[in-house]
């Protein structure tokens, strides 16, 4: 099974190694037909409606906006439904540094955000603290804070890139199983244990 | 002209054929029911795919073409995407109303689907007072929205509500005055015997100068009613984040989102029904021929096509104009459009008095 | 700078025993603690030094201090005025000056945050930036870097109604009061961090009564890099980087500022066809800019179509950039010497293509939006920044000009080749949001007649010259003001003679716009909260570097 997007060739993709490592395991849980094919229709949808929280802090975000606008239209993949609210939205773009005093507020982001949700670490701010790292009020990477579906490097990442980054997570959506998929809920699970809240009830 | 009614005669008269009358009715409504819900769905997510579509084309951009054939496929993923989306369930609520508040503002817009005239005898309910029952109806849909912004204990959809409840209130005014300077010509306040009316000539060139006017305040008020750009303060994407429906999450959410589009649909229904002759296809008096050939085209394109085009204007306007203030807004209705209202109402009488109509 | 020895001469008349030093940017006259705040008011009412361009905290290790840079609107004079703070290091102090120029509350708020000099008298000392358990004060030199003391928690921040006021007791020490942020039973909304329309993360309690606000408390540091205190332990050249990631569309503008700034302190002469360059890439940012202003603005009150149109000349102006540079926003351009590269071949040409469109887009700009009777409505007499408020919260930029300011810094202490340039400088007098978006209308044709008069005088010449590898500053300070696509930016150097700077303080300018906020959203509505925040155009990177 080749995982790809309309009008990209599979031979385009850059690194296929981590798709390929989920579809051998999709392969080999099984499934029987009916679930199999529902489960593919759920993908397809899934994967082809991905909607982004706006989400910005700096740098990153201005390609963000320019990713949204007319030469690159992010509008074509169906990706400009671009929700203020957490709670509507699919995935979240991390476009810029993420210092300490953002961190509860960017976690809570996150908390609030409905399953199944992603999140796209853009930038080298988000990936490791980037230029800042060294900085006392920076944190040095956001997969500490939550759990990261695609890591898109840049400073800041052309929205080419961003654009490449975000398929790649369309094709992540399209190998997970819905019925009886473990894979990343339990991933997320294990994340959340070991990256606990602390007095946070509600 | 095709009649429709004939189609409807005949399921009635074959179901009666082998089962009690009571039983037959019950069949039908059950059909009914599940016709107008699948039209709902379809009509909602043309309406995603139209708008989409349709602000990429004034913003110089493509807009959906990857999912199916010109991205029609669209707004079918994304209802998948949103069937099987959490429903966040929160604390701090009151839970009752938080879950109640997109029933109300989808069945408003359900009920309202009953009385548009669809086509040539296709028609849920021929009331005798439809026009009446379809303002009485439609203003349901604020309830559901204060209740959302009530119930969700968030300072944003708390203000987000109390907008649109000052708004919709306010607007519904021009909507019922506007309606009624039209029922005046009309004579009648049955949708199909307004249609009907229309039969020599649409509304609209019938009352020339009252029915224009009645025509614009009905496009701007119907604008606000379906909290649309540039009236779209309860939603005011950069103000309040997400309005009334910031904490709703998954199909509640969806919910919404699909009233919001079929609230335009019938809004842009009742303009059709009011000034554009509903079903009826556009015929001019004396042209005989060319009356012909238009009822070749079936009614049920005449409507679904006027209603169509007229939310083009109105979704034109959301992607050209900047949005009012709250202050601004009122004053626009009370200041502005409800006078000019009245007095189209007095002006609307006067000229079916004196017979200056075509 | 300016002549400043009538001033110098004023302040040595009233305090015979100032010292006073002659730096080749402003004079610096330092005085003690006791004698500030009688100096400050005799400055300002005395004196016309009425616009306070920046507070520079400074950490001497054997005592500490500011170095307030005031300036006079009416004849250009720099002066800055070096206060030595009392007490011991673990509490000094010293006079406020926020009831002499507005600004200062929040200016001196910042020094607090970051060294820990208490103001006696500033009615907020809270920490600025920092989160209130925050422990230590990160620009003193002693500072504890270790994230062991201020690990990362994503426990949610401690809030305070509170903030602390400081005033003197009996035995001259300082004591600490509590104060309400807001009254008791206010019903305040929390717009912010993530909000659509704060253009970042910045955040707004605002207490509103109704739809009508009754005050606005500022929470900034959300993006707080700590970029002045990066450049302390880096060498000259690259602390050059941080400039293209503070206010990122006024990343040609930063850099060249900083460039300058160790040009000057080391004595470079740079030739002039990199002189030239830097300017055009200055002006191409800064239509860039007012671009991008004009796009988000509109989204912000609704226009969303105008966005799209604006970002179209944007790009335009970023495939000019990367054909020379090599990237659409951190260019990392100018570098000690000149520049880095030089031109591309089709530079003239895409820059004369873009000067072709421009007016077009402009004037389509104006049909679409300007004149839009929803759009005036919502623009005209909203958020009034008068003159006198304008210099009293330090508002320059654009901002400011639109309250009648002329404070562009191109015109005022004109530096590269602007002093030979014939441009205008756009001074508009309502002060409202109306007149801060056409003056940002009007500055984008000024900068496209800079750079029509540029286009074909690009002298020949090398576009870099010599610098020593390893750059060594003298030891001395320097203070300069260039003007960003958002206002004056102000930028202090002090060496001690090494590679690195011994402090590097960067006076972004929408810091004060950011601060003014509160001031000018008085009594309005929440809408127009983000129709005068738009007009402001701050960027919060900008603010919290």
């Amino acid at each position: 099974m080749e995982v790809t997007t309309k009008s990209m060739p599979y031979e385009a993709w850059k690194e296929n190694e981590y798709i390929e490592k989920l579809v051998d395991e999709l392969r080999q849980s099984g499934t029987n037909v009916v679930v199999g094919s529902l489960d593919k229709l759920i993908n397809w949808g899934r994967s082809n409606s991905i909607w982004p929280l706006t989400f910005a802090t700096s740098c990153c975000g201005i390609e963000f906006v320019s990713l949204g606008a007319a030469r690159f239209d992010m509008a074509r993949f169906g990706w400009e439904v671009a929700r203020s609210s957490p709670r509507q939205a699919d995935f979240m773009m991390v476009a810029g540094t993420i210092v300490h005093r953002m961190v509860p507020v960017f976690r809570r982001l996150y908390d609030q955000l409905a399953e199944p949700k992603y999140v796209i670490a853009c930038g080298s701010c988000a990936i490791s603290g980037g230029p800042f790292r060294k900085s006392y009020h920076v944190a040095k990477g956001i997969e500490d804070i939550v759990p990261v579906d695609v890591f898109v490097p840049g400073c800041p990442p052309r929205p080419e890139a961003m654009i490449y980054g975000i398929m790649q997570l369309s094709r992540k959506i399209k190998v997970e199983r819905f019925f009886g998929g473990v894979n990343r809920q339990e991933k997320q699970k294990e994340f959340l244990a070991a990256h606990p809240v602390e007095g946070v009830e509600d | 002209m095709q009649d429709f009614s004939f189609l409807t005669t005949w399921v009635d008269n074959s179901l009666r054929s082998f089962m009690p009358g009571w039983l037959s009715v019950t069949v039908e409504c059950l059909l009914i029911g599940v016709g107008l819900l699948l039209v709902y769905a379809l009509l909602a997510l043309f309406y995603i795919y139209y708008e989409r579509k349709l602000c990429a084309a004034f913003q110089c951009r493509l807009g959906p073409n990857r999912v199916g054939p010109m991205g029609l496929l669209q707004s079918f993923a994304d209802m998948f995407k949103m069937l099987i989306k959490e429903i966040i369930h929160l604390n701090h609520i009151d839970r009752f109303l938080f879950a109640l508040a997109p029933y109300l503002v989808i069945i408003a817009s359900m009920l309202a689907f009953a009385v548009l005239p669809w086509g040539n005898g296709l028609q849920v309910i021929d009331f005798n007072i439809g026009i009446f029952f379809l303002i009485a109806v439609s203003s349901i849909g604020v309830l559901g929205i204060l209740l959302a912004g009530w119930s969700s204990n968030n300072k944003f959809t708390l203000i987000g509500s109390l907008r649109s409840g000052a708004q919709m209130v306010s607007y519904e005014l021009s909507i019922g005055l506007s309606v009624i300077t039209m029922v005046c010509l009309a004579g009648t306040m049955s949708v199909s015997g307004i249609v009907a009316e229309q039969e020599n000539l649409w509304f609209i060139f019938k009352g020339h100068i009252p029915a224009v006017i009645a025509f614009v305040i009905y496009m701007i008020a119907g604008t606000a009613e379906t909290n649309r750009g540039p009236f779209d303060l309860p939603e005011a994407e950069s103000e309040l984040t997400a309005g009334y429906h910031t904490e709703y999450s998954g199909m509640h959410f969806g919910f919404f989102y699909l009233a919001e589009y079929l609230n335009l649909f019938i809004v842009s229904g009742v303009a059709s029904l009011l000034f554009f002759g509903g079903w009826m296809p556009l015929h001019i008096p004396g042209w005989d021929a060319f009356n012909h050939i238009m009822d070749y085209i079936p009614s049920v394109v005449w409507f679904l096509g006027k209603a169509i085009a007229l939310s083009f204007i109105i979704i034109w306007f959301k992607w050209t104009f900047p949005r009012l203030r709250i202050d601004q807004l009122l004053s626009l209705e009370w200041k502005y459009l409800l006078p000019i209202n009245l007095f189209n109402l007095v002006l609307m009488v006067l000229i079916i008095i004196a017979g200056w109509h075509f | 700078m300016a002549n400043t020895n009538k001033t110098i001469e004023k302040i040595k008349a009233l305090l015979p025993d100032a010292a006073v030093s002659e730096g080749d940017s402003a004079p610096v006259v330092t005085v003690a603690a006791a004698q500030w705040h009688d100096l400050a008011l005799a400055l300002r009412n005395d004196m016309g030094m009425d616009f306070l361009t920046t507070i520079v905290g400074m950490d001497w290790t054997e005592s500490m201090g500011a170095i307030y840079y005031v300036m006079s609107t009416a004849t250009n004079e720099v002066v800055g005025i070096k206060v030595i703070a009392e007490g011991t290091r673990e509490l000094p102090y010293m006079p406020s000056a926020a009831d002499v120029w507005n600004v200062a509350t929040l200016y001196e708020r910042e020094v607090y945050d970051f060294f820990g000099i208490v103001f006696i008298g500033n009615p907020d000392m809270r920490r600025l930036f920092l989160n209130i358990d925050w422990v230590g004060y990160p620009l003193r030199k002693d500072y504890d870097a270790d994230p062991a003391v201020n690990p990362v928690s994503t426990e949610n921040e401690r809030q305070s109604d509170f903030t602390d006021v400081w005033t003197l007791d009996a035995d001259g020490k300082p004591q600490k009061h509590e104060e309400r942020v807001f009254a008791k039973d206010d019903f305040v909304v929390n717009i912010g961090p993530q909000h659509p329309a704060t253009h970042g993360v910045l955040r707004f309690r605002t207490a509103v009564d109704g739809e009508t606000i009754k005050k606005i408390d500022v929470y900034m540091g959300y993006i707080h890099r700590g970029i002045e205190k990066l450049c302390e332990n880096l060498t000259y050249p690259q602390t050059l980087h941080f400039m293209d990631r503070m206010d990122y569309f006024s990343a040609h503008n930063y850099h060249h500022a900083l460039c300058m700034l160790y040009e000057k302190a080391a004595g470079i002469e740079i030739s002039r066809r990199a002189q030239v360059i830097r300017v055009m890439m200055d002006e191409l940012s800064r239509i860039a800019s007012h671009c991008l202003f004009i796009g988000t603005y509109c989204m912000d009150l609704g226009a969303t179509t105008m966005l799209f149109y604006a970002l179209r000349v944007r790009e335009q102006i970023l495939d000019i950039m990367e054909k020379t540079c090599g990237a659409r926003m951190t260019f990392n351009y100018d570098c000690i010497g000149g520049v880095m590269q030089d031109l591309a071949p089709d530079f003239r040409d895409d820059v004369k293509a873009l000067l072709e469109v421009l007016p077009k887009n402009i004037k389509e700009y104006n049909e679409i939006f300007t004149g839009n009777v929803i759009a005036r409505n919502r623009m005209e007499g909203v958020g009034v920044l008068s003159r006198e408020d304008a210099i009293a919260y330090g508002v320059t930029g654009p901002s400011g000009r639109a309250s009648g300011w002329a404070c562009d810094m191109r015109k005022l202490f004109p530096y590269s080749i602007y002093g030979e340039l014939d441009f205008e400088e756009v001074v508009m007098t309502e002060g409202d949001s109306m007149a801060r978006f056409k003056c940002r209308m009007r500055e984008m044709e000024e900068s496209a007649k800079i750079l029509a008069q540029l286009v074909d005088n690009i002298p020949d010449g090398e576009y870099c010259v010599k610098v020593p590898k390893v750059l060594k500053l003298p030891a001395g300070s320097w203070f300069q003001l260039t003007e960003g696509c958002r206002g004056a930016f102000g930028l202090y150097l002090e060496s001690d003679g090494t590679t690195k700077p011994y402090r590097l303080k960067i006076a972004p300018p929408c810091l004060p716009q950011a601060a003014v906020v509160d001031h000018i959203t008085r009594g309005m509505k929440i809408a127009d909260l983000i129709t005068i925040g738009g007009s402001l155009d701050y960027i919060v990177p900008d603010i919290d570097r």
